[in-house]
């Protein structure tokens, strides 16, 4: 009983010492880190770059979900936040591009695309049965191709 | 024959862009800061903490300023071409010491050599947020009003230092 007890007691500081080892109270408030995570997950990492902050275990990531954090705390807005981020790193750090000017191509892009082939596509198929639906034959070849099927409408169709 | 034509142009358009692609370098990040005013500071000088040093002290003056650490492997690469640039006199080098233990960076100096005026200490990296350093080495180029001009990410390599930096440290002087 009492070496349980002590066990016990070891354990519960043992994991006192491992909770104070950590650089930020992590587990202090749950609606804040779920914030900090949540907005986290709109900004690039800007060292390993196709991962969110809130991905990444790169230490300037860290850093930044550190400073999310404090201005969280600050009362900031996310809206301020974000703009915070972007006057410092540039519109590279949002992980979804802004729709602007500059990025209309980006966006806008694929559809275009997507289009000038869908028109090509149409164009090139109504040739096509243009071509096939009615074949050009001249005089000759219309007397021929007649003669071949056996057919004699000469009267009809002259 | 233009049937032929046509998707040629394309296939060849397609790789240009891809060409143009490969050769970009996507660890460079444009700066918002270029044409900014230089982030405010006042951080402890690594020789003498017990001195600060602020961004409004160098006024008046063209100056570069070059974050480094003595765990950055790659700052070894652009250092020699620092010490000699240093030596040349041609603009004032201050060193970031960018998150950083002031015991390491001072060793590292006195075994690289020093090429900083003065480095100061940004211990916790938060100056290294205001100025968006994301990747050590960084180098921003500052003008006698304390505007950022340029920003080199990464090591500094002489191309960069002939064709890029000392041509407009030489302009910003002059002007």
């Amino acid at each position: 009983m009492l070496r349980k007890f002590v066990m016990g007691l070891a354990m519960a500081l043992a994991s006192l010492m491992v909770h104070a080892g950590e650089a930020v109270p992590a587990a202090d408030d749950p609606v804040l880190e779920e914030r900090v995570n949540e907005l986290g997950h709109l900004l690039r990492c800007l060292v390993c770059q196709n991962q969110t902050i809130a991905d990444s275990h790169a230490e300037l990531a860290i850093d930044l979900k550190n400073e999310i954090r404090e201005m969280m705390v600050a009362g900031k807005t996310n809206q301020e936040i974000i703009d915070f981020m972007v006057a410092r790193y540039g519109d590279f750090v949002l992980y979804k591009p802004q729709v602007k000017s500059s990025t209309w191509l980006l966006w806008f892009g694929p559809g275009i695309l997507l289009l000038v082939g869908l028109g090509a596509l149409f164009y090139k198929l109504k040739r096509r049965t243009r071509e096939l639906g009615a074949p050009q034959l001249t005089e000759e070849q219309h007397r021929q191709a007649l003669e071949l099927l056996g057919q004699t409408q000469g009267g009809e169709r002259k | 024959m233009t049937r032929f034509i046509w998707p040629l142009a394309l296939f060849l358009a397609l790789v240009g862009f891809l060409a143009v692609g490969l050769n970009l370098n996507p660890r460079e990040v444009p700066s918002p800061l270029i044409d900014k005013p230089a982030p405010a500071f006042a951080l402890p000088v690594l020789h003498a903490p017990d001195q600060k040093l602020s961004q409004s002290d160098l006024k008046g003056q063209v100056w570069l300023l070059n974050v480094w650490a003595s765990w950055c492997v790659s700052c070894r690469q652009e250092h020699p071409l620092l010490v000699e640039l240093a030596k040349t006199g041609v603009v004032p080098i201050y060193g970031l010491n960018y998150k950083d233990e002031r015991a390491a960076g001072m060793q590292w100096l006195s075994e690289h050599g020093d090429p900083y005026t003065a480095s100061i200490m940004d211990a916790d990296g938060r100056i290294g947020i205001e100025y968006g350093v994301y990747g050590v080495p960084e180098t921003f180029l500052i003008d006698k009003q304390g505007v950022i001009r340029h920003k080199h990410i990464g090591p500094i390599t002489r191309e960069a230092l002939e064709k890029e930096l000392l041509p407009m440290v030489r302009e910003l002087n002059a002007s």
